[in-house]
């Protein structure tokens, strides 16, 4: 479904991703691990077509994206919960869902897509005309989490969704993300919370300093010494 | 107070709130612009001064009533900010420049050769539009026979207060309502995000220029029943748009209302008590005022409270 062939990025000068290939398969539940500044945002910033590759090819549903518009990929099934959440924080719950949803067939199963949303996230229901901004944490997770479902995507790709919420909180994201993907969505996820990320991925790759180092299945990862040692803390 | 006094002052807020309804709608203009481009647009009251001397033309040459003409001024500034923005604004603001604010330098040179033009065309000589109109009034002992006061509402300054008012209705139900408005504020307050919703930022910018340019142009068609026109007129506007953004703090639709209102309030008490050669000195003195107790602008004082911060 998503194929990542040996891009280089940049920051001006700076190189910080060097030669990562990688793919995403149609139902899987992909990871992307590695330490603060390894690249991972990055990645997923070429993905969504916010930075550009300055070598190699974005594919997705077997066409090329890293040359098309970044405002077109959420119409061809390509969504991001991108990290730090982004909400628009001046706007309700439910304009944020909207955002979501502004074209094609997302837009028209706008009303009926926000229901799943508030039956997945009961306390966004009773929210929906709250401002975002004034939201906790972990509600502004739920909401980035359901403004990225509203798109109806195919692929959706998580950036640290666990990010600064408490050990139970956590538990609830990484269950949503395995009831997505049952319904039908493909998961690309990028975390440092590694060990609750690898017991659900399918399959993880290992980034570290722009480099991917090692891949394979999430229980294989789980074992791997060096993870162990690196990521584990064991 | 005596009753003349009651009735001076009465009459003066009446007039301010008017004349604020009008402000606020310039502010707006500018804020919205503010908010999604990040730039001070400096030729703004030049654009103002597009739209009058556009409803001056179809007033004397046509005799179109400038209410009227705002069906068409308000589209052709539309155009002529959207062209700016496209063919001017935007390239420079792609290039890196040595001086970071040269968006803002730009904008004024826009003004400057708007109004250049403009005196080119219409010699700087003072235009107005005398609708027979003008000088209509009503007046509180018509309706109240035994009013202790006397009060009156120029039936122009009403009319062009109550077409502002629709029209910032309208503009709030389109930004709040339709999913293209939605999609300017979210430009606004995350320019990144709203890519990865799918929003066309690029076209976002283009429009809201546009967008901004036609409500400072519908401002003028209003403004030029009860004022008279030449071409430096833009700079003085520029400046209460400016002092509006800054009261009302950058970006914020509501508090460009709030802040329109206060000015026009403060300006019509300062013209009434000081003179009306006061008025800028009190218009300086709300805008130093603002920065200094208000930096974030009047908004920020409820957003405190609401965003808990
Ligand atoms: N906009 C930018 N301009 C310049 N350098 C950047 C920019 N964004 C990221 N970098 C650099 O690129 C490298 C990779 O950053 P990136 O955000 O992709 O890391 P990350 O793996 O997501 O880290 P974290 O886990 O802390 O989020 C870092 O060295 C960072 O300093
Ligand atoms: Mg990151």
């Amino acid at each position: 479904m998503l194929e990542i062939r040996n891009i280089d990025v940049f920051y001006g000068d700076v190189q910080v991703i060097w030669d990562v290939a990688f793919e995403v398969k149609k139902g899987e539940i992909v990871a992307l691990i590695g330490a603060n500044g390894a690249g991972k945002s990055t990645t997923l910033k070429t993905i969504s077509g916010i930075v550009r590759p300055r070598k190699g090819e974005v594919i997705f549903d077997g066409a090329p994206i890293h040359t098309i518009e970044p405002y077109k990929l959420i119409e061809k099934g390509l969504a991001l919960c991108p990290e730090a959440r982004r909400l628009f924080v001046e706007m309700t719950v439910e304009e944020n869902l909207d955002m979501g949803s502004l074209k094609g067939e997302a837009k028209k199963q706008r009303q009926k897509t926000k229901e799943m949303v508030f039956e997945l996230f009961p306390r966004l229901g009773e929210r929906r005309r709250q401002l975002a901004g004034t939201l906790s944490g972990g509600e502004q997770q739920m909401v980035a989490i359901g403004r990225g479902l509203m798109s109806l995507p195919k692929l959706l790709m998580f950036d640290e969704p666990s990010l600064g919420l408490a050990p139970i909180l956590v538990r609830e994201v990484f269950n949503v993300i395995k009831r997505i993907r049952e319904a039908g969505t493909t998961v690309l996820i990028v975390e440092q919370n590694t060990k609750q990320t690898l017991a659900v991925a399918d399959r993880a790759y290992v980034l570290e300093t722009g480099k991917i180092t090692l891949q394979g299945t999430g229980q294989g990862l789980l074992n791997d010494e060096h993870v162990k040692k690196a990521y584990l803390g064991v | 107070m005596t009753s003349v006094q009651l009735e001076v002052l009465l009459q003066t807020l009446i007039s301010g709130l008017l004349l604020g309804g009008l402000y606020a709608l310039i502010g707006i203009g500018m804020t919205l612009i503010m908010g999604v481009m990040k730039i001070i647009n400096l030729a703004h009251g030049e654009l103002m001064m597009v739209a009058m001397y556009i409803a001056y033309v179809l007033f004397s040459s046509f005799h179109i009533d400038p209410y009227l003409s705002i069906l068409i001024a308000a589209p052709a500034l539309f155009g002529l900010g959207v062209l700016l923005q496209k063919y001017l604004i935007n390239p420079v603001l792609k290039v890196e420049a040595i001086i970071p604010e040269n968006q803002v330098i730009l904008t004024v040179g826009i003004g400057m050769v708007l109004a250049n033009i403009a005196t080119i065309i219409f010699s700087s000589d003072y235009k107005t539009t005398p609708v027979e109109y003008a000088t209509k009034a009503w007046y509180l002992s018509d309706y109240w026979r035994e009013s202790p006061i006397e009060l009156s509402l120029s039936m122009p300054w009403s009319v062009s207060f109550c077409v502002a008012l629709v029209i910032t209705a309208s503009l709030w139900f389109f930004l709040t309502k339709t999913d293209m408005g939605k999609s300017i504020r979210a430009t606004a307050q995350d320019k990144d995000a709203a890519l990865l919703m799918g929003v066309n930022v690029e076209r976002m910018r283009v429009f809201t220029f546009g967008l901004g340019s036609a409500l400072v142009g519908s401002a003028g068609c209003l403004f030029i029943p009860i004022y008279y026109l030449y071409p430096d007129l833009g700079g003085q506007f520029t400046l209460i748009a400016f002092v509006i953004t800054i009261l009302g703090g950058l970006g914020s639709t509501v508090g460009a209302i709030v802040g329109g209102l206060i000015l026009g309030v403060f300006e019509s008490l300062t013209a009434t008590y000081a003179g009306m050669g006061w008025a800028p000195v009190g218009r300086f003195m709300i805008f130093v005022a603002a920065l200094i107790f208000v930096p974030g602008g009047i908004m920020s004082l409820f957003k405190k409270r609401r965003l808990g911060k």
